[in-house]
């Protein structure tokens, strides 16, 4: 009678994989991040051979040009084509969901473990330090990294990686708290296995589940932010992405000029739906118990 | 009671202290050539030094931070960059405007998001629930920038049911609150649902029913009541952000409040002005979640007085 012993990935693995809806948004991120992959070889490929880029090719002739075979999703002021800017719109966004979470994560894991771990002093002064960043109102403190450090997509990353992982650290520290005195962390104490073996080999691989849930759910969040930056002008500079495709819409589309709009909208939409949902069945499949819905940033 | 009380805002102190230190750290060590940066290529090295004297950029980092310290505790931020208005002045002037459209959109989200939920906790786990749920998803998906356009475009330009630009009259107003409804919306019913949900599988909610309350009787009476706790949080939390205004609408409708303020001040460099709406900004924010805490332990005694 006995079944065979299943890992919490495992028996997570599973259930996603019944939830239909889940697997077809987990089917559309793969589609996007395999755009988003080829746009990264077309963007340093023609960078290392600068050559100049077929998304960045001028054609005064065809300026505006309705959608067709040659331009399905049209062209744009200068005439380049629009739906080679929304691709590397997709690789912009990829980069910018990505190297945010490089940062943010390990701060709160390291954060949050240790204030949970170690209690006491080291507690209060990271409490303390998490209170003060929770205290600065979101979107104007990613701004004022952001031109600080200098426009650019350094700035953006920096701002929003630096400025997100509070919500993160709170969550990791209470689950520190609750196993840190769970028998075996006692017992691999006792056997003399040292405080940061403890709190990265032995508690972290029980907690990751709550780090990957929070990477896809805050992925969409830095996409829709990185827009709201671009539109204000301190996102990425020379490149197309989708923030600054929509801003320069705007001034387009008051001529009747919607296809910037719409394809930059559309290309965001489906990413961050796909992501959003895909984020909440993780969440159902890991961790049924965890139910806090995480507010948006922008 | 009162000692939790005091308890609570004597640790406002270090808070704040740690605000003006983040703040500090990123305008004057981070962003210690904001001057030059003000300036533009041509200015002189005499010309840099002497605005960041002015600034209080100048000298050894400790007399920096005792200069902005001076600042706080006078209110007195110095004058905007650009425009040369005190900068005090200037944030008081736009929270009036700022506050006519977020109080609005607040209270009319919150009411419709809170009445949605219901709905979706009421009927739970039917086709109802589901597609509002999808919804909520769906809207939350759609960029804040992309219901501003196609609201001012479609509204207002297209079908002129609206003004589109300007401040003079509550008639200015309606579009843009009807938008920052509209985009808040998705994220507000789902949480709000999240949070009944949370609700109805308590050991309460069944004695409830097996007492033979009906379903809506256990929903508002019961469920309600008890998901106050989480929906004050998230109530109260946000009041300081009715302050900053919203910085896109502003900018979009030309509402001359802080997020207007705030936009100006990033498209013109304007450092002085972002710190100090940063920094008064943080500040709402702490005494608010002060607020919090006491309305908590007021309305729920479960709350330890630690």
């Amino acid at each position: 009678m006995n079944a065979p012993a299943q890992s919490l990935w495992q028996t997570a693995w599973r259930q996603l994989r019944r939830n239909r809806l889940a697997m077809i948004c987990l089917g559309i991120i793969v589609f996007y991040a395999a755009i988003a992959l080829f746009a990264e070889g077309t963007y340093w490929y023609h960078r290392l051979a600068e050559k100049p880029a077929p998304y960045k090719q001028v054609d005064f002739e065809n300026r505006f040009a309705a959608p067709s075979a040659r331009h399905p999703l049209g062209t744009d002021s200068l005439g380049r084509d629009v739906l080679l800017q929304v691709i590397q719109g997709t690789r912009i966004a990829f980069e910018v969901g990505i190297i945010t979470s490089i940062i943010a994560i390990p701060i709160a894991i390291i954060l949050g473990a240790m204030a949970g771990y170690f209690g006491k002093r080291v507690d209060d002064l990271i409490v303390w330090l998490y209170t003060v960043f929770d205290s600065i109102p979101g979107l104007l403190f990613i701004l004022a990294v952001a031109l600080v450090v200098g426009k650019g997509l350094l700035g953006v990353c920096l701002g929003i990686g630096l400025t997100t992982w509070v919500g993160l650290c709170r969550l990791i520290r209470g689950e520190y708290i609750k196993h840190r005195d769970r028998q075996y962390v006692l017992a691999a104490r006792a056997l003399g296995v040292g405080d940061a073996a403890i709190i990265f080999r032995h508690i972290l691989p029980n907690i990751l589940h709550l780090v990957i849930i929070s990477f896809s759910l805050r992925f969409p969040g830095a996409i829709l932010t990185e827009v709201v930056l671009s539109y204000l002008g301190v996102g990425v500079q020379g490149e197309p992405s989708w923030g600054i495709l929509i801003s320069d819409a705007k001034l387009r589309l008051w001529q009747g000029h919607w296809y910037e709009l719409g394809g930059a909208t559309a290309a965001m939409f489906f990413i961050v739906l796909a992501f959003n949902l895909f984020g909440d069945a993780l969440r159902d499949a890991l961790d049924p118990k965890l139910r806090t819905a995480e507010a948006k940033t922008a | 009671m009162l000692a939790y009380i005091i308890r609570r805002l004597l640790y406002v102190i270090p808070v704040v202290f740690g605000v003006a230190l983040v703040t500090f750290i990123l305008f004057n060590v981070v962003g210690w050539n904001s001057a030059a940066l003000m300036l533009g290529k041509n200015a002189t090295a005499g010309e840099i030094a002497a605005l960041q004297e002015k600034l209080g950029l100048a000298g050894p980092l400790h007399q920096q931070f005792f200069f902005y310290l001076k600042q706080i505790v006078t209110l007195d931020f110095g004058r905007s960059f650009a425009t040369n208005q005190k900068i005090s002045t200037l944030i008081l002037d736009g929270v009036i405007p700022s506050l006519t459209l977020t109080v609005p959109i607040f209270v009319i989200d919150l009411v419709v998001a809170i009445g949605i939920a219901l709905v979706a906790a009421y009927k739970r786990n039917t086709l109802l629930d589901r597609s509002i749920v999808v919804l909520a998803v769906v809207g939350m998906s759609v960029s804040s920038l992309v219901y501003i356009l196609a609201g001012q475009y479609i509204l207002a330009y297209r079908l002129g049911w609206f003004p589109i630009w300007g401040f003079e009259s509550a008639k200015y107003l309606l579009l843009p609150v009807i938008i920052g409804v509209v985009s808040g919306l998705g994220s507000g019913v789902r949480f709000y649902r999240t949070v009944m949900l949370d609700e109805m599988y308590q050991d309460y909610v069944r004695t409830a029913f097996a007492k033979g309350n009906g379903e809506a009787t256990v929903l508002f009476r019961h469920v309600l009541k008890n998901a106050m706790i989480p929906i004050i949080t998230s109530v109260v939390l946000s009041i300081p952000f009715l302050y900053t205004g919203s910085l896109l609408l502003e900018n979009f409708f030309g509402i001359p409040g802080l997020g207007y303020l705030s936009v100006e001040a990033i498209n013109s460099a304007d450092f002085p002005v972002i710190k100090a709406v940063v920094f008064v900004g943080s500040v709402m924010y702490v005494f608010a979640s002060v607020l919090t805490d006491i309305c908590y332990a007021l309305v729920d005694p479960r709350i330890k007085l630690r």
